[in-house]
């Protein structure tokens, strides 16, 4: 049997609203570079792929694209690509994958963060750019105007339009960010005493983008990164989505609520891959799930529910509430469509994930579909990944 | 109780000081690297670890400069992961103001604030010229007076940012239900630069807001520099200099409500020891010597030149040719944006007088050790110029990537610390108490 990818998404005191009032919960540490430390230690005890920390230049909220003014769940944030760096020097292996928006940042910038953060991890680095439609997160920039959408706006062709624009700039964004990486070849430093020369100038490259929302002329001042192309990975929903991730991404995060529905959606995924044109590994698969794990049958179900009755969770992906040997068969159940592993959202933190290092796992090894230990060095090979050629460089 | 000195250093990558062909030069990106460095300044109790920033490869002659040391990481990146491998030097990032946004940069900010407990510092640099702009979205360019107008809009609005969470803002309290205080976060900033409105969602960093360094040297530099900072990382550094520049700087404070012990002054030197004073300026002139190579003079007067001397001998007398003082051959560095005739000029003056080659001027006119002799001389050195009024301290630029500092760490610190000028330990654990800075000035206060 192959082994499964599994990551763990890390955002807050976890995925349930009312995670943070629980006994176990750390809420008044989440801005402490411990809290992060220990959470992704322990996904690296259980010889995780990687954990995903979500981000937004803006608050939380409990509604689609406007902010919620609530007091009473966790609100605020640190910057993920500086916690993820933050907790680089304390780990060795799991990988690492920071959120980014690409509607407001300036692709340089989070180019040369992504390859930095490959470089302080060795080789771990993952990358999730995501854009951002809520008209108050441009409000923090005031570069652009968004109009504010309530979920009524949705399925309108207005709307579309609008999502389909970031998404056109977000693929600019990867190609610019992707194109940097590769603008210093791997032998550009050649350190030649006898001419002087730090640099050969004709391994670096200038990537001369120009796009619709802006250009970018290269090339980076940071070198190719230890993996030369750090891990991208995205989160997608729909089908203008799943083009976005065929494009620029390597791993996509999908979030069946059926076998039969993951099925269909890996159906999509290769469709839009054939439809872009995508050349080389096809996407790794991983489904989501957000996840209460207790070992007694039932527990984690009545935890739910007294979460629930607090604050009732709100999921695009599907909620599982069970037994870690019950998990065990539905994610063997599922990936039997095709998913090449799962990115696990634990619903309490630390609760879910310890259960999940101390419970899922060992049943997964107990069943052939874990690995015991990490084997790969870098985050690509975990995903079956070379490192990958320097577009740039003449064929030898 | 003589004064303070204050110690930072600065991580010697991409800098025309380095001395790369040296056996001993290690890699300039490698993590190692930083660790290294930083760990040193840390046991030498250096109040902070400096990283520079420039976001575009430099060219000559329309090609990329392959001569001096490239290649950098994002500061803030690697800062952070520095934060997991020290636990009490400060941690400060250069990031301009023209090529990012307010919102990004404050949280960011703030995120190392918080991941370092109270260790972040930020170098508000403006950029030189056009040509950085190429790389990003916004592409053009602010005239030379928007720039500050712009980076002191900036930095405004950044505090307000800071300030829109209180300390009692994150209440985390299961029992009354409540994570935030209502309103927490919200702020609204319509300016020239800016017109931005919402919600901050990171709160107040330990600091408050991080230092604030700044690094120009025009009129209006010095006095966005008396305005507002907190350090200034100088080019001051000789006695004399330091001295007109110091007496300068701090006699504009008083007009900004603000004592002259509210704004440090910490020149950027180098240095070079030995086991006695004759020793130590032998070495200095091999270093000097490696720091400008003959390629390396012959690129140096091409950027005021404007135009190609690749015919001309290192080794001989200065170009006959007369400057071509069009658009200029050197893109994105910081020299001679003055006067390149009077430069010229003043070169053929001062080679003429006294018999030196091309490469024997570039040497006079760029590296330069500030400090050079026993560790002695050196450390008497350093403390004469703070008890002089020359200096707060100094920001060491080494010449040797990562080991530069290891030898000021182990041998000049300590006879400092004898003096009882320099700390023994760390005191606090934020960088604001490194530099016995008061709590930050909020922005109401700066406004
Ligand atoms: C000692 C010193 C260090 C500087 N370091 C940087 C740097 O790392 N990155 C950068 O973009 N600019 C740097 N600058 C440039 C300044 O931020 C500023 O753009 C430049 O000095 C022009 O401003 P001025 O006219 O006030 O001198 C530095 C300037 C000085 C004096």
């Amino acid at each position: 049997m192959t082994h499964l990818h599994l990551a763990v998404a890390l955002d807050g005191t976890g995925w349930h609203p009312a995670s943070w009032r629980e006994p176990g919960a750390r809420p008044g540490d989440v801005f402490t570079a411990g809290y992060w430390t220990g959470l992704v230690r322990e996904a690296e005890r259980a010889a995780l792929d990687l954990v995903t920390l979500e981000d937004a230049l803006g608050p939380q909220s409990s509604v689609p694209l406007a902010f919620d003014h609530r007091t009473d769940q966790v609100r605020g944030r640190l910057d993920a690509v500086l916690i993820a760096a933050r907790v680089a020097p304390e780990t060795t292996h799991v990988g690492i994958v920071p959120t980014t928006s690409t509607t407001h940042t300036e692709p340089f910038h989070v180019g040369i963060g992504i390859a930095s953060l490959d470089f302080v991890s060795r080789g771990r680095a993952g990358w999730r750019p995501q854009i951002s439609a809520r008209a108050a997160e441009a409000a923090h920039f005031g570069r652009r105007v968004l109009p504010e959408l309530t979920p009524a706006d949705f399925g309108a062709p207005e709307t579309e339009a609008l999502v389909a624009g970031l998404l056109t700039e977000a693929g600019d964004h990867v190609e610019v960010v992707r194109r940097l990486w590769d603008s210093w070849e791997d032998d550009a430093e050649i350190r030649d005493a006898a001419t002087g020369r730090f640099l050969d100038r004709d391994k670096l490259h200038y990537i001369d983008f120009a796009g619709e929302q802006f250009s970018v002329r290269g090339p980076s001042i940071t070198p190719r990164p230890p993996q030369g192309q750090p891990l991208v990975t995205a989160l997608a929903h729909s089908a203008p989505i799943y083009r976005f991730a065929a494009r620029g991404a390597d791993v996509v995060f999908v979030t069946p609520h059926s076998r039969d529905e993951a099925a269909s959606i890996i159906g999509e995924i290769r469709a839009a891959e054939a439809e872009t044109g995508r050349t080389g590994a096809p996407l790794a698969v991983l489904g989501d799930l957000v996840v209460f794990l207790d070992d007694e049958p039932g527990a984690a179900a009545a935890r739910l529910a007294r979460l629930d009755r607090v604050d009732p969770l709100a999921s695009d992906a599907e909620v599982f509430a069970g037994t870690p040997a019950e998990l065990a068969d539905l994610l063997l159940d599922r990936s039997a469509a095709g998913l090449a592993g799962f990115r696990l959202r634990p619903g309490v933190l630390p609760h879910d994930l310890t259960a999940i290092a101390d419970g899922l796992v060992p049943e997964l090894r107990r069943r052939g579909a874990f690995r015991d230990a990490y084997a790969e060095d870098t985050l690509r090979a975990r995903f079956g990944l070379p490192r990958p050629a320097n577009r740039y460089a003449a064929a030898p | 109780m003589p004064r303070q000195i204050h110690l930072a250093a600065h991580f010697p990558g991409v800098n025309n000081t380095t001395v790369w062909s040296d056996p001993r030069s290690g890699s300039q990106i490698d993590f190692a690297s930083f660790v290294h460095l930083a760990r040193t300044a840390e046991r030498a109790k250096f109040d902070f670890f400096f990283l520079a920033e420039g976001l575009r490869l430099r060219e000559l002659k329309g090609r990329i400069h392959d001569l001096d040391v490239a290649g950098r990481p994002e500061s803030l990146t690697v800062l952070s992961a520095l934060a997991a491998v020290t636990t009490r030097l400060g941690l400060a990032a250069t990031v301009n103001s023209t090529f990012n946004e307010p919102y990004e940069v404050a949280r960011r900010l703030a995120s190392l604030d918080h991941l370092s407990g109270g260790r972040a510092a930020w170098n508000v640099v403006t950029s030189y010229d056009a040509f950085t702009g190429e790389n990003f979205r916004r592409g053009g360019f602010l005239d030379e007076a928007d720039r500050y107008t712009r980076a002191a809009e900036f930095l405004q609005t950044a505090r307000e940012l800071w300030d829109s969470w209180t300390d009692r803002d994150l209440l985390a309290d299961p029992a009354a239900g409540q994570f935030v205080r209502e309103g927490a976060g919200e702020f609204a900033h319509h300016g020239r630069h800016f017109d931005i409105h919402g919600r901050f969602a990171t709160p107040r960093g330990p600091q408050g807001h991080p230092v604030i360094i700044q690094a120009g040297d025009s009129e209006e530099g010095r006095e966005f520099a008396a305005r507002d900072a907190d350090v200034i990382f100088s080019r001051h550094s000789t006695l004399e200099d330091g001295r007109a520049f110091y007496k300068d700087v701090k006699s504009r404070l008083a007009k900004y409500g603000r004592r002259s012990e509210d704004l440090k002054i910490l020149p950027a030197v180098t240095y070079v020891l030995g086991d006695t004073d004759a020793d130590a300026a032998e070495r200095a002139a091999e270093i000097r010597r490696a720091q400008v190579s003959p390629q390396t003079a012959i690129a140096f007067l091409e950027a005021v030149w404007g135009r190609d001397l690749s015919g001309y001998d290192p080794d001989g007398p200065l170009p006959d040719v007369e400057p071509d003082l069009g658009e200029g051959v050197s893109k994105g560095r910081a020299q001679f944006r003055g006067d390149r005739a009077a430069t010229v000029r003043q070169w053929r003056a001062l080679a003429g007088e006294r018999g030196l080659s091309i490469r024997d001027l570039a040497i006079e006119t760029t590296a330069r050790q500030t400090f050079v002799g026993t560790a002695r001389t050196v450390a008497d050195r350093i403390d004469e110029f703070v008890q002089t009024d020359a200096a707060d301290g100094f920001i060491f630029v080494p010449h040797l990537t990562p080991g530069g500092l290891d030898d000021l760490a182990e041998h000049v610190v300590p006879l400092l610390q004898e003096k009882g000028v320099f700390r023994a330990d760390y005191t606090g654990p934020t960088l604001r108490d490194h530099l016995g800075l008061g709590p930050a000035r909020t922005a109401e206060e700066t406004s």
